[in-house]
């Protein structure tokens, strides 16, 4: 009895690490984000439908917003458009774009072809804000607290599962909370 | 049937000669030559986010470039190697560095090698252990193959 007990103990072991694998593998590929959890980067940026007007982070404080980091070269964007107009419809979160490395004039007839959800897009032409907010492939969007905190980020093309169940939920719960 | 070969194996170098010429993505020649080596040193050690087992310096996508300015705007600015890639980290965690840092977070990584080894250490000393013993009981001699 006593020899099989080392190789039964490897192998639940072995079970155990596997599972806990498994049980983890959606997640896989998705980098965690460092920010979540801490402050939204500070900006100052030019906006897309008035380049002598600055969007500034400071100004968005005190509500929740939708950072959502988007370019005309992007066609997972393109796939995401119909998701982030029902948001926008839907009137709970505004969204903030970041229009990522674009050309302005293609951006703005992007979003008259396609309609605009943002309630302001801010240009990055040098792609340093999207370094700042950790960005490594649009589309990526940030859910920012009143107080300015990054509560939660999402990698890839917004749907309507990952707004029912990660986004709603983290802005009602506090909604109804306080 | 040689001669005819010639020209084909000429336009195979030359393909090799130029994506040769391509793999260097990078063209940046920082002013002090020791900033240069350890910018080299550094875009070799941080992590292309796009293409992610590519280096900064070996990937040609536009955030690698991107990243490549803010490593080489640090220097400049005469930040330390370990400024820089913290600098990194803060942005895009940890995974954006090849090399893991020392930390209790990541003492599974850095132990487990000496862990694995430890264990085998243990199975072989009873394994070991195990034959001694068992040749020690045997006074039965050693069955030879008979002689064919």
């Amino acid at each position: 009895m006593n020899r099989f007990l080392l190789p039964l103990g490897a192998f639940l072991l072995l079970a155990v690490v596997l599972a806990i694998g498994i049980k983890h593998s959606p997640e896989k590929g998705v980098i965690a984000s460092p920010l979540v959890g801490r402050p939204a980067p500070q900006f100052s940026l030019p906006a897309l439908s008035d380049p002598a007007r600055q969007v500034r982070s400071a100004d968005l404080k005190g509500h929740w917003y939708l950072f959502n980091v988007w370019g005309t070269w992007c066609a997972e964007c393109r796939a995401e458009h119909p998701v982030l107009l029902k948001v926008q419809r839907a009137g709970i979160v505004p969204l903030i774009g970041l229009d990522w490395k674009d050309d302005n004039a293609q951006a703005r007839e992007w979003l008259a072809q396609l309609g605009n959800p943002y309630e302001t897009v801010a240009v990055d032409a040098s792609g340093r804000a999207a370094i700042e907010w950790g960005v490594y492939g649009a589309p990526e969007t940030f859910l920012v607290n009143p107080q300015g905190i990054v509560v939660y980020k999402h990698v890839g093309a917004l749907t309507d599962d990952t707004w029912a169940r990660e986004i709603l939920p983290r802005v009602s719960a506090v909604a109804a909370g306080s | 049937m040689r001669a005819r070969l010639r020209p084909l194996a000429l336009l195979v170098l030359a393909a090799l000669l130029r994506s040769g010429g391509a793999l260097a993505v990078d063209p940046t020649e920082l002013p002090d030559p020791r900033l240069q080596a350890r910018y080299v040193a550094l875009t070799h050690e941080l992590r292309c986010m796009q293409c992610q087992n590519e280096s900064l310096a070996d990937s040609p996508v536009e955030l690698a470039a991107d990243l490549r300015r803010e490593v080489r705007e640090l220097l400049l600015a005469g930040k330390s190697d370990d400024e820089v890639r913290a600098w990194m980290a803060a942005r895009y965690g940890d995974f954006i560095l090849f090399r893991p840092r020392y930390a209790w977070r990541n003492a599974w990584l850095w132990g487990a090698p000496g862990v694995l080894l430890l264990i085998g250490a243990v199975v072989s000393w009873r394994i070991v252990r195990q034959r001694t013993t068992l040749l020690g009981s045997d006074d039965q001699p050693v069955e030879e193959d008979p002689p064919g």
